[in-house]
Protein backbone atom coordinates (compact mmCIF):
# COMPACT_ATOMS: atom_id res chain seq x y z
CA UNK A 1 0.00 0.00 0.00
CA UNK A 2 1.34 3.41 -0.84
CA UNK A 3 1.73 5.85 1.99
CA UNK A 4 -0.50 8.28 0.14
CA UNK A 5 -3.34 5.79 0.15
CA UNK A 6 -2.59 5.11 3.80
CA UNK A 7 -2.94 8.81 4.56
CA UNK A 8 -6.40 8.82 2.95
CA UNK A 9 -7.48 5.72 4.84
CA UNK A 10 -6.27 7.24 8.10
CA UNK A 11 -8.05 10.50 7.42
CA UNK A 12 -11.24 8.56 6.76
CA UNK A 13 -10.96 6.82 10.14
CA UNK A 14 -10.36 10.17 11.79
CA UNK A 15 -13.00 12.19 9.94
CA UNK A 16 -16.04 11.39 12.17
CA UNK A 17 -14.22 12.54 15.32
CA UNK A 18 -12.94 15.71 13.66
CA UNK A 19 -16.43 16.47 12.36
CA UNK A 20 -17.87 15.90 15.83
CA UNK A 21 -15.34 18.18 17.54
CA UNK A 22 -15.79 20.83 14.86
CA UNK A 23 -19.57 20.75 15.02
CA UNK A 24 -20.12 20.42 18.77
CA UNK A 25 -17.05 22.12 20.28
CA UNK A 26 -15.39 24.54 17.86
CA UNK A 27 -18.50 25.92 16.22
CA UNK A 28 -20.34 26.50 19.54
CA UNK A 29 -17.24 28.26 20.83
CA UNK A 30 -17.27 30.66 17.87
CA UNK A 31 -21.04 31.08 18.29
CA UNK A 32 -20.56 31.76 22.03
CA UNK A 33 -18.09 34.56 21.31
CA UNK A 34 -20.47 36.04 18.76
CA UNK A 35 -23.43 35.79 21.18
CA UNK A 36 -21.44 37.61 23.85
CA UNK A 37 -21.53 40.72 21.63
CA UNK A 38 -25.32 40.56 21.22
CA UNK A 39 -28.44 41.07 23.32
CA UNK A 40 -29.91 37.66 22.43
CA UNK A 41 -32.85 36.62 24.63
CA UNK A 42 -33.76 33.07 25.48
CA UNK A 43 -37.44 33.81 24.94
CA UNK A 44 -37.26 35.17 21.39
CA UNK A 45 -33.91 33.73 20.32
CA UNK A 46 -33.25 37.09 18.68
CA UNK A 47 -30.96 39.96 19.55
CA UNK A 48 -28.91 42.83 18.25
CA UNK A 49 -25.22 43.55 18.08
CA UNK A 50 -24.35 45.50 21.23
CA UNK A 51 -20.56 45.49 21.01
CA UNK A 52 -18.85 45.28 24.37
CA UNK A 53 -21.97 46.23 26.36
CA UNK A 54 -22.33 42.82 28.00
CA UNK A 55 -18.73 42.88 29.17
CA UNK A 56 -19.16 46.43 30.47
CA UNK A 57 -22.27 45.28 32.34
CA UNK A 58 -20.32 42.35 33.81
CA UNK A 59 -17.51 44.57 35.06
CA UNK A 60 -19.97 46.90 36.82
CA UNK A 61 -22.34 44.14 37.99
CA UNK A 62 -21.86 43.66 41.76
CA UNK A 63 -23.65 40.30 41.62
CA UNK A 64 -21.16 39.01 39.04
CA UNK A 65 -18.25 40.06 41.26
CA UNK A 66 -19.96 38.64 44.34
CA UNK A 67 -20.39 35.29 42.56
CA UNK A 68 -16.79 35.37 41.35
CA UNK A 69 -15.47 36.24 44.81
CA UNK A 70 -17.60 33.55 46.41
CA UNK A 71 -16.27 30.98 43.92
CA UNK A 72 -12.70 32.03 44.75
CA UNK A 73 -13.46 31.80 48.47
CA UNK A 74 -14.93 28.31 48.05
CA UNK A 75 -11.89 27.25 46.00
CA UNK A 76 -9.43 28.80 48.46
CA UNK A 77 -10.99 26.93 51.38
CA UNK A 78 -11.68 23.54 49.86
CA UNK A 79 -8.45 23.09 47.90
CA UNK A 80 -6.05 22.98 50.88
CA UNK A 81 -8.48 20.75 52.77
CA UNK A 82 -8.66 18.31 49.86
CA UNK A 83 -4.91 18.30 49.29
CA UNK A 84 -3.87 17.89 52.93
CA UNK A 85 -6.41 15.11 53.51
CA UNK A 86 -5.62 13.56 50.13
CA UNK A 87 -1.91 13.53 50.93
CA UNK A 88 -2.46 12.11 54.43
CA UNK A 89 -4.72 9.38 53.03
CA UNK A 90 -2.22 8.65 50.25
CA UNK A 91 0.54 8.18 52.84
CA UNK A 92 -1.72 5.86 54.79
CA UNK A 93 -2.80 3.64 51.91
CA UNK A 94 0.22 3.69 49.56
CA UNK A 95 1.80 0.37 50.71
CA UNK A 96 0.11 -2.67 49.21
CA UNK A 97 -1.60 -4.56 52.03
CA UNK A 98 -5.15 -5.98 51.96
CA UNK A 99 -6.51 -3.57 54.59
CA UNK A 100 -4.97 -0.57 52.84
CA UNK A 101 -6.34 -1.68 49.46
CA UNK A 102 -9.79 -1.96 51.03
CA UNK A 103 -9.40 1.53 52.50
CA UNK A 104 -8.50 2.88 49.04
CA UNK A 105 -11.56 1.27 47.50
CA UNK A 106 -13.88 2.66 50.17
CA UNK A 107 -12.44 6.19 50.13
CA UNK A 108 -12.82 6.20 46.36
CA UNK A 109 -16.47 4.99 46.40
CA UNK A 110 -18.06 8.47 46.65
CA UNK A 111 -15.96 9.69 43.68
CA UNK A 112 -18.00 7.56 41.28
CA UNK A 113 -21.44 8.60 42.49
CA UNK A 114 -23.04 11.75 41.11
CA UNK A 115 -22.54 15.14 42.69
CA UNK A 116 -26.32 15.53 42.61
CA UNK A 117 -26.79 12.29 44.57
CA UNK A 118 -24.15 13.15 47.17
CA UNK A 119 -25.40 16.73 47.52
CA UNK A 120 -28.94 15.56 48.24
CA UNK A 121 -27.70 12.81 50.54
CA UNK A 122 -25.91 15.48 52.60
CA UNK A 123 -28.79 17.92 52.27
CA UNK A 124 -30.78 15.36 54.25
CA UNK A 125 -27.96 14.67 56.75
CA UNK A 126 -27.68 18.42 57.46
CA UNK A 127 -31.42 19.00 57.85
CA UNK A 128 -32.22 20.60 61.20
CA UNK A 129 -35.19 18.32 61.81
CA UNK A 130 -34.62 14.91 60.25
CA UNK A 131 -30.86 15.07 59.56
CA UNK A 132 -28.68 12.47 61.21
CA UNK A 133 -25.49 14.57 61.00
CA UNK A 134 -27.11 17.08 63.34
CA UNK A 135 -28.28 14.26 65.60
CA UNK A 136 -24.73 12.88 65.79
CA UNK A 137 -23.30 16.31 66.62
CA UNK A 138 -25.93 16.82 69.33
CA UNK A 139 -25.41 13.33 70.79
CA UNK A 140 -21.65 13.87 70.80
CA UNK A 141 -22.20 17.09 72.75
CA UNK A 142 -20.76 19.28 69.99
CA UNK A 143 -24.03 21.15 69.49
CA UNK A 144 -26.64 21.90 72.12
CA UNK A 145 -29.44 21.69 69.57
CA UNK A 146 -29.69 20.87 65.84
CA UNK A 147 -28.32 23.64 63.66
CA UNK A 148 -30.03 25.25 60.66
CA UNK A 149 -27.03 24.95 58.36
CA UNK A 150 -28.52 26.66 55.33
CA UNK A 151 -29.85 29.78 57.07
CA UNK A 152 -26.48 31.53 56.98
CA UNK A 153 -24.10 31.70 54.02
CA UNK A 154 -21.10 30.74 56.20
CA UNK A 155 -22.61 27.56 57.62
CA UNK A 156 -24.19 26.74 54.26
CA UNK A 157 -20.74 26.97 52.69
CA UNK A 158 -19.31 24.81 55.49
CA UNK A 159 -21.98 22.17 54.84
CA UNK A 160 -21.22 22.15 51.11
CA UNK A 161 -17.49 21.87 51.81
CA UNK A 162 -17.98 18.94 54.19
CA UNK A 163 -20.13 17.10 51.66
CA UNK A 164 -17.84 17.78 48.68
CA UNK A 165 -14.77 16.80 50.71
CA UNK A 166 -16.36 13.45 51.46
CA UNK A 167 -17.30 13.08 47.80
CA UNK A 168 -13.98 13.91 46.11
CA UNK A 169 -11.15 13.40 48.63
CA UNK A 170 -10.48 9.96 47.11
CA UNK A 171 -9.58 11.53 43.78
CA UNK A 172 -6.60 13.48 45.16
CA UNK A 173 -5.67 10.45 47.24
CA UNK A 174 -5.38 8.18 44.19
CA UNK A 175 -3.35 10.70 42.15
CA UNK A 176 -0.94 11.46 45.01
CA UNK A 177 -0.70 7.79 45.93
CA UNK A 178 0.41 6.98 42.39
CA UNK A 179 3.08 9.67 42.78
CA UNK A 180 4.28 8.17 46.07
CA UNK A 181 4.30 4.63 44.68
CA UNK A 182 6.52 5.67 41.79
CA UNK A 183 9.29 6.61 44.26
CA UNK A 184 11.85 3.81 44.32
CA UNK A 185 11.99 1.75 47.52
CA UNK A 186 15.78 1.96 47.62
CA UNK A 187 15.50 5.63 48.57
CA UNK A 188 13.37 4.70 51.58
CA UNK A 189 15.75 1.93 52.54
CA UNK A 190 18.70 4.28 52.39
CA UNK A 191 16.90 6.84 54.52
CA UNK A 192 15.83 4.18 56.98
CA UNK A 193 19.37 2.86 57.34
CA UNK A 194 20.55 6.42 57.90
CA UNK A 195 18.09 6.50 60.78
CA UNK A 196 15.79 9.15 59.34
CA UNK A 197 12.55 9.47 61.33
CA UNK A 198 9.20 8.86 59.66
CA UNK A 199 8.47 12.60 59.69
CA UNK A 200 11.83 13.38 58.10
CA UNK A 201 11.24 10.75 55.41
CA UNK A 202 7.84 12.28 54.60
CA UNK A 203 9.23 15.79 54.46
CA UNK A 204 12.54 15.18 52.72
CA UNK A 205 11.72 12.30 50.37
CA UNK A 206 8.01 11.83 49.78
CA UNK A 207 6.92 15.45 49.68
CA UNK A 208 9.55 16.64 47.17
CA UNK A 209 9.25 13.56 44.93
CA UNK A 210 5.44 13.52 44.98
CA UNK A 211 5.34 17.30 44.52
CA UNK A 212 4.37 17.05 40.85
CA UNK A 213 1.46 14.74 41.42
CA UNK A 214 0.33 16.94 44.31
CA UNK A 215 0.66 19.97 42.02
CA UNK A 216 -1.44 18.26 39.36
CA UNK A 217 -4.10 17.14 41.82
CA UNK A 218 -4.18 20.72 43.11
CA UNK A 219 -4.73 22.25 39.67
CA UNK A 220 -7.40 19.69 38.72
CA UNK A 221 -9.18 20.33 41.98
CA UNK A 222 -8.94 24.12 41.59
CA UNK A 223 -10.45 23.91 38.11
CA UNK A 224 -13.24 21.67 39.41
CA UNK A 225 -13.99 24.06 42.28
CA UNK A 226 -13.99 27.11 40.00
CA UNK A 227 -16.70 25.38 37.96
CA UNK A 228 -18.83 24.44 41.00
CA UNK A 229 -22.55 24.43 40.35
CA UNK A 230 -24.45 21.23 41.22
CA UNK A 231 -23.62 21.25 44.94
CA UNK A 232 -24.76 24.86 45.45
CA UNK A 233 -27.79 24.58 43.17
CA UNK A 234 -29.00 21.59 45.16
CA UNK A 235 -27.88 22.41 48.71
CA UNK A 236 -28.11 26.18 49.12
CA UNK A 237 -30.05 27.21 46.00
CA UNK A 238 -27.73 30.22 45.87
CA UNK A 239 -29.23 31.47 49.13
CA UNK A 240 -29.59 33.00 51.59
CA UNK A 241 -30.24 36.21 49.62
CA UNK A 242 -28.06 35.18 46.68
CA UNK A 243 -24.92 34.97 48.83
CA UNK A 244 -23.86 31.53 47.63
CA UNK A 245 -24.10 31.96 43.87
CA UNK A 246 -20.99 30.64 42.11
CA UNK A 247 -19.74 31.83 38.72
CA UNK A 248 -21.35 28.98 36.81
CA UNK A 249 -24.52 29.39 38.86
CA UNK A 250 -24.65 33.06 37.88
CA UNK A 251 -24.17 32.12 34.21
CA UNK A 252 -27.07 29.66 34.53
CA UNK A 253 -29.18 32.23 36.37
CA UNK A 254 -28.51 34.97 33.79
CA UNK A 255 -29.19 32.79 30.78
CA UNK A 256 -31.89 30.39 31.83
CA UNK A 257 -33.73 32.11 34.69
CA UNK A 258 -33.39 35.74 33.56
CA UNK A 259 -33.37 34.76 29.85
CA UNK A 260 -30.45 37.08 29.00
CA UNK A 261 -28.40 34.74 26.80
CA UNK A 262 -26.14 37.50 25.50
CA UNK A 263 -25.03 38.47 29.00
CA UNK A 264 -24.75 34.81 29.99
CA UNK A 265 -22.50 34.26 26.93
CA UNK A 266 -20.25 37.16 27.92
CA UNK A 267 -19.86 35.68 31.42
CA UNK A 268 -19.13 32.30 29.83
CA UNK A 269 -16.38 33.84 27.69
CA UNK A 270 -14.77 35.32 30.82
CA UNK A 271 -15.03 31.98 32.63
CA UNK A 272 -13.59 30.16 29.61
CA UNK A 273 -10.54 32.46 29.57
CA UNK A 274 -9.93 31.95 33.31
CA UNK A 275 -10.20 28.16 33.02
CA UNK A 276 -8.03 28.02 29.90
CA UNK A 277 -5.29 29.92 31.70
CA UNK A 278 -5.47 27.39 34.53
CA UNK A 279 -5.38 24.47 32.11
CA UNK A 280 -2.18 25.86 30.61
CA UNK A 281 -0.67 25.65 34.11
CA UNK A 282 -1.90 22.06 34.38
CA UNK A 283 -0.37 21.11 31.02
CA UNK A 284 2.93 22.69 32.06
CA UNK A 285 2.94 20.52 35.18
CA UNK A 286 2.19 17.45 33.10
CA UNK A 287 5.02 18.27 30.70
CA UNK A 288 7.37 18.60 33.68
CA UNK A 289 6.21 15.24 34.92
CA UNK A 290 6.86 13.49 31.64
CA UNK A 291 10.53 14.44 31.72
CA UNK A 292 12.74 11.95 33.57
CA UNK B 1 14.46 -7.53 57.89
CA UNK B 2 17.88 -8.54 59.13
CA UNK B 3 18.58 -5.01 60.26
CA UNK B 4 15.57 -4.89 62.56
CA UNK B 5 17.14 -2.50 65.04
CA UNK B 6 18.00 -0.07 62.28
CA UNK B 7 14.42 -0.22 61.03
CA UNK B 8 13.19 1.50 64.16
CA UNK B 9 13.14 5.24 63.77
CA UNK B 10 15.06 6.83 66.64
CA UNK B 11 12.17 8.68 68.20
CA UNK B 12 9.14 7.03 66.59
CA UNK B 13 6.92 4.14 67.51
CA UNK B 14 7.97 0.52 67.38
CA UNK B 15 7.15 -1.47 64.27
CA UNK B 16 4.34 -3.45 65.91
CA UNK B 17 2.74 -0.42 67.48
CA UNK B 18 2.87 1.34 64.15
CA UNK B 19 1.14 -1.60 62.48
CA UNK B 20 -1.72 -1.37 64.97
CA UNK B 21 -1.95 2.38 64.53
CA UNK B 22 -2.18 2.01 60.75
CA UNK B 23 -4.88 -0.65 61.10
CA UNK B 24 -6.87 1.54 63.50
CA UNK B 25 -6.58 4.54 61.18
CA UNK B 26 -7.66 2.50 58.17
CA UNK B 27 -10.71 1.18 59.99
CA UNK B 28 -11.62 4.66 61.24
CA UNK B 29 -11.34 6.05 57.69
CA UNK B 30 -13.44 3.21 56.28
CA UNK B 31 -16.12 3.76 58.93
CA UNK B 32 -16.21 7.51 58.36
CA UNK B 33 -16.47 7.20 54.58
CA UNK B 34 -19.09 4.46 54.67
CA UNK B 35 -21.26 6.08 57.33
CA UNK B 36 -23.19 8.48 55.04
CA UNK B 37 -23.82 5.70 52.51
CA UNK B 38 -25.00 3.25 55.16
CA UNK B 39 -27.21 5.86 56.84
CA UNK B 40 -28.73 6.73 53.48
CA UNK B 41 -29.53 3.11 52.64
CA UNK B 42 -30.97 2.47 56.11
CA UNK B 43 -33.05 5.65 55.96
CA UNK B 44 -34.49 4.61 52.61
CA UNK B 45 -35.66 1.35 54.20
CA UNK B 46 -37.63 3.00 57.02
CA UNK B 47 -41.36 2.55 57.22
CA UNK B 48 -43.27 5.64 56.00
CA UNK B 49 -44.26 6.68 59.53
CA UNK B 50 -40.60 7.04 60.54
CA UNK B 51 -39.27 8.98 57.57
CA UNK B 52 -40.09 12.42 58.96
CA UNK B 53 -39.66 11.66 62.63
CA UNK B 54 -38.07 14.45 64.73
CA UNK B 55 -35.50 13.82 66.09
CA UNK B 56 -34.54 11.09 63.64
CA UNK B 57 -33.72 7.57 64.78
CA UNK B 58 -30.40 6.01 63.79
CA UNK B 59 -31.87 2.65 62.85
CA UNK B 60 -35.24 1.86 61.34
CA UNK B 61 -37.54 -0.01 63.74
CA UNK B 62 -38.26 -2.41 60.92
CA UNK B 63 -37.15 -2.64 57.30
CA UNK B 64 -39.73 -1.67 54.72
CA UNK B 65 -39.85 -1.01 50.99
CA UNK B 66 -42.64 1.56 51.27
CA UNK B 67 -40.39 4.45 50.22
CA UNK B 68 -39.35 2.55 47.10
CA UNK B 69 -42.98 1.82 46.28
CA UNK B 70 -43.68 5.51 46.67
CA UNK B 71 -40.94 6.67 44.29
CA UNK B 72 -41.96 3.98 41.85
CA UNK B 73 -45.14 6.03 41.48
CA UNK B 74 -43.46 9.44 41.73
CA UNK B 75 -44.69 11.70 38.89
CA UNK B 76 -44.13 9.60 35.77
CA UNK B 77 -42.70 6.78 37.91
CA UNK B 78 -39.01 6.55 38.72
CA UNK B 79 -38.42 3.80 36.17
CA UNK B 80 -39.15 6.27 33.38
CA UNK B 81 -36.28 8.45 34.62
CA UNK B 82 -34.00 5.48 35.18
CA UNK B 83 -34.75 4.35 31.64
CA UNK B 84 -34.05 7.86 30.28
CA UNK B 85 -30.70 7.92 32.08
CA UNK B 86 -29.87 4.42 30.85
CA UNK B 87 -30.74 5.30 27.24
CA UNK B 88 -28.62 8.47 27.33
CA UNK B 89 -25.72 6.56 28.94
CA UNK B 90 -25.97 3.75 26.36
CA UNK B 91 -25.97 6.26 23.49
CA UNK B 92 -22.98 8.05 25.05
CA UNK B 93 -21.06 4.77 25.31
CA UNK B 94 -21.85 3.87 21.69
CA UNK B 95 -20.89 7.33 20.41
CA UNK B 96 -17.65 7.47 22.42
CA UNK B 97 -16.53 4.01 21.32
CA UNK B 98 -17.68 4.45 17.70
CA UNK B 99 -15.74 7.72 17.40
CA UNK B 100 -12.69 7.03 19.57
CA UNK B 101 -11.81 3.55 18.25
CA UNK B 102 -11.32 4.55 14.59
CA UNK B 103 -9.75 7.87 15.61
CA UNK B 104 -7.31 6.15 17.97
CA UNK B 105 -6.49 3.64 15.22
CA UNK B 106 -5.78 6.44 12.75
CA UNK B 107 -3.56 8.28 15.24
CA UNK B 108 -1.68 5.12 16.20
CA UNK B 109 -1.04 3.64 12.75
CA UNK B 110 -1.62 6.00 9.80
CA UNK B 111 0.53 8.78 8.33
CA UNK B 112 -2.35 11.28 8.42
CA UNK B 113 -1.20 14.74 7.30
CA UNK B 114 -1.17 17.21 10.21
CA UNK B 115 -1.70 14.33 12.63
CA UNK B 116 -0.23 15.87 15.77
CA UNK B 117 -2.08 19.10 15.09
CA UNK B 118 -5.42 17.26 14.92
CA UNK B 119 -4.53 15.38 18.09
CA UNK B 120 -3.76 18.58 19.98
CA UNK B 121 -6.96 20.12 18.62
CA UNK B 122 -9.04 17.24 19.98
CA UNK B 123 -7.29 17.25 23.35
CA UNK B 124 -7.46 21.01 23.64
CA UNK B 125 -11.24 20.87 23.64
CA UNK B 126 -10.73 19.63 27.21
CA UNK B 127 -9.54 23.13 28.05
CA UNK B 128 -12.94 24.58 27.28
CA UNK B 129 -15.31 24.20 30.23
CA UNK B 130 -18.47 22.68 28.77
CA UNK B 131 -20.53 24.78 31.17
CA UNK B 132 -19.50 27.76 29.04
CA UNK B 133 -20.69 26.09 25.82
CA UNK B 134 -24.15 25.24 27.07
CA UNK B 135 -25.71 28.51 25.87
CA UNK B 136 -24.77 28.04 22.16
CA UNK B 137 -25.40 24.30 22.35
CA UNK B 138 -28.87 24.94 23.75
CA UNK B 139 -29.64 27.26 20.82
CA UNK B 140 -28.26 24.77 18.30
CA UNK B 141 -30.12 21.84 19.83
CA UNK B 142 -33.43 23.68 20.00
CA UNK B 143 -33.10 24.44 16.28
CA UNK B 144 -32.29 20.78 15.54
CA UNK B 145 -35.05 19.44 17.82
CA UNK B 146 -32.46 17.89 20.11
CA UNK B 147 -33.66 19.41 23.38
CA UNK B 148 -35.60 17.02 25.62
CA UNK B 149 -34.07 14.29 23.45
CA UNK B 150 -31.77 11.53 24.70
CA UNK B 151 -29.62 11.91 21.59
CA UNK B 152 -29.00 15.61 22.28
CA UNK B 153 -27.88 14.96 25.85
CA UNK B 154 -25.79 11.98 24.70
CA UNK B 155 -24.01 14.27 22.23
CA UNK B 156 -23.18 16.66 25.07
CA UNK B 157 -21.90 13.81 27.25
CA UNK B 158 -19.86 12.42 24.34
CA UNK B 159 -18.33 15.84 23.89
CA UNK B 160 -17.20 15.69 27.55
CA UNK B 161 -15.62 12.25 27.25
CA UNK B 162 -14.29 12.25 23.70
CA UNK B 163 -10.83 13.82 24.23
CA UNK B 164 -10.02 11.34 27.02
CA UNK B 165 -11.43 8.45 24.95
CA UNK B 166 -9.40 9.30 21.84
CA UNK B 167 -6.27 9.75 23.93
CA UNK B 168 -6.77 6.39 25.63
CA UNK B 169 -7.51 4.53 22.38
CA UNK B 170 -4.45 5.99 20.69
CA UNK B 171 -2.29 4.72 23.56
CA UNK B 172 -3.99 1.32 23.56
CA UNK B 173 -3.49 0.84 19.81
CA UNK B 174 0.09 2.08 19.91
CA UNK B 175 0.82 -0.66 22.44
CA UNK B 176 -0.23 -3.38 19.94
CA UNK B 177 2.92 -5.14 18.64
CA UNK B 178 3.68 -4.28 15.00
CA UNK B 179 4.55 -7.91 14.15
CA UNK B 180 0.94 -8.96 14.61
CA UNK B 181 -0.50 -6.52 12.10
CA UNK B 182 2.33 -7.22 9.67
CA UNK B 183 1.39 -10.89 9.72
CA UNK B 184 -2.20 -9.92 8.94
CA UNK B 185 -1.06 -7.55 6.18
CA UNK B 186 1.01 -10.23 4.49
CA UNK B 187 -2.15 -12.33 4.41
CA UNK B 188 -3.73 -9.47 2.46
CA UNK B 189 -6.19 -8.39 5.16
CA UNK B 190 -7.83 -4.98 4.74
CA UNK B 191 -7.27 -2.24 7.34
CA UNK B 192 -10.83 -2.68 8.57
CA UNK B 193 -10.20 -6.39 8.98
CA UNK B 194 -6.97 -5.73 10.86
CA UNK B 195 -8.78 -3.31 13.15
CA UNK B 196 -11.50 -5.84 13.89
CA UNK B 197 -9.40 -8.97 14.21
CA UNK B 198 -6.06 -7.71 15.53
CA UNK B 199 -6.42 -4.34 17.17
CA UNK B 200 -9.80 -4.39 18.87
CA UNK B 201 -9.27 -7.71 20.69
CA UNK B 202 -5.86 -6.59 21.93
CA UNK B 203 -7.07 -3.13 22.95
CA UNK B 204 -10.21 -4.44 24.66
CA UNK B 205 -9.19 -3.19 28.15
CA UNK B 206 -8.91 0.34 26.72
CA UNK B 207 -12.37 0.05 25.17
CA UNK B 208 -13.82 -1.15 28.48
CA UNK B 209 -12.26 1.87 30.21
CA UNK B 210 -13.71 4.25 27.59
CA UNK B 211 -17.17 2.71 28.03
CA UNK B 212 -16.91 2.75 31.82
CA UNK B 213 -16.01 6.45 32.00
CA UNK B 214 -18.69 7.29 29.43
CA UNK B 215 -21.27 5.52 31.58
CA UNK B 216 -20.28 7.17 34.87
CA UNK B 217 -20.03 10.66 33.34
CA UNK B 218 -23.32 10.35 31.55
CA UNK B 219 -25.25 8.82 34.45
CA UNK B 220 -24.12 11.59 36.83
CA UNK B 221 -23.95 14.70 34.62
CA UNK B 222 -26.18 17.47 35.96
CA UNK B 223 -26.16 20.98 34.48
CA UNK B 224 -26.44 19.88 30.84
CA UNK B 225 -29.35 17.60 31.65
CA UNK B 226 -30.96 20.36 33.72
CA UNK B 227 -30.92 22.76 30.77
CA UNK B 228 -31.44 20.45 27.79
CA UNK B 229 -34.00 18.01 29.22
CA UNK B 230 -36.64 20.68 29.68
CA UNK B 231 -39.69 18.46 29.66
CA UNK B 232 -40.66 16.21 32.51
CA UNK B 233 -40.94 13.00 30.54
CA UNK B 234 -37.33 13.45 29.39
CA UNK B 235 -35.80 14.01 32.85
CA UNK B 236 -32.78 11.92 33.76
CA UNK B 237 -32.34 10.63 37.32
CA UNK B 238 -30.29 13.58 38.67
CA UNK B 239 -32.93 16.03 37.41
CA UNK B 240 -35.74 13.96 38.88
CA UNK B 241 -33.92 14.25 42.23
CA UNK B 242 -34.26 18.05 42.16
CA UNK B 243 -38.01 17.57 41.78
CA UNK B 244 -38.19 15.26 44.78
CA UNK B 245 -36.24 17.67 46.96
CA UNK B 246 -38.23 20.75 46.01
CA UNK B 247 -41.32 18.73 46.90
CA UNK B 248 -44.65 18.57 45.15
CA UNK B 249 -46.47 20.10 48.10
CA UNK B 250 -43.87 22.57 49.29
CA UNK B 251 -42.24 20.24 51.79
CA UNK B 252 -39.56 17.63 51.19
CA UNK B 253 -40.64 13.98 51.15
CA UNK B 254 -37.55 12.62 52.90
CA UNK B 255 -38.38 8.96 52.44
CA UNK B 256 -38.87 9.36 48.71
CA UNK B 257 -35.68 11.41 48.52
CA UNK B 258 -33.65 8.71 50.29
CA UNK B 259 -34.98 5.96 48.09
CA UNK B 260 -34.30 7.89 44.89
CA UNK B 261 -30.80 8.90 46.06
CA UNK B 262 -30.02 5.22 46.68
CA UNK B 263 -31.39 4.26 43.25
CA UNK B 264 -29.28 7.00 41.63
CA UNK B 265 -26.06 5.86 43.36
CA UNK B 266 -26.39 2.12 43.03
CA UNK B 267 -25.51 1.58 39.32
CA UNK B 268 -22.29 3.62 39.63
CA UNK B 269 -21.20 1.88 42.81
CA UNK B 270 -21.82 -1.58 41.35
CA UNK B 271 -20.11 -0.81 38.05
CA UNK B 272 -17.13 0.69 39.88
CA UNK B 273 -16.77 -2.28 42.24
CA UNK B 274 -16.96 -4.68 39.30
CA UNK B 275 -14.51 -2.78 37.08
CA UNK B 276 -12.34 -0.99 39.64
CA UNK B 277 -9.08 -1.96 37.93
CA UNK B 278 -10.11 -0.27 34.68
CA UNK B 279 -11.41 2.79 36.47
CA UNK B 280 -8.27 3.52 38.46
CA UNK B 281 -5.88 2.85 35.58
CA UNK B 282 -8.00 5.03 33.30
CA UNK B 283 -8.08 7.81 35.85
CA UNK B 284 -4.31 7.74 36.28
CA UNK B 285 -3.55 7.62 32.56
CA UNK B 286 -6.00 10.45 31.97
CA UNK B 287 -4.49 12.69 34.62
CA UNK B 288 -0.88 11.74 34.12
CA UNK B 289 -0.68 11.81 30.33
Amino acid sequence: MSSRRNAFVGLAWLAPTLAFVGLFVMWPMVHLIWLSFTSTSLLTGKGEWVGLDNFATAVSDPRFWAAFRFTLLYTAIITPILMVLGFALALLVAPNTPLRRLTRTVVFLPVVIGLASSSLLWFWLFDQQVGLFNRILVDAGLLSEPMVWFRKAETGLAAVIISVTWKVVGFGMILIMAGIQSIGTDLFEAARIDGASAWLRVRRIILPLAARSIGMATVISIIGSMLAFDQFYLMTGGGPRGKTFTSVYWIYQSGFVRFDLGYSAALSVILMLVIMAMTVVQLRLQAMRRRP
Amino acid sequence: MSTATLDLPPHGLGRRARGWLVAALCIAVIALMLLPLVMSVLASLRPLAETSQVPPTYLPSELSLENYRKVAAYQQGIWVYVRNSAVVAAMTIVLCVALAVPAGYAFARFPVPGKELWFVLILSSMMIPYQALIVPLYLMFSRLGLTASPLGLAILHTMLQLPFSVYLMRNSFEAVPRELEEAARVDGASTAFQLRRVFIPLAAPGIVTVALFAFITSWNEFIGALILMNSESAFTVPIMLTGVVSGDFGSVDWGALQASVVISMLPCLLVYLALQKYYVSGLLSGAVK
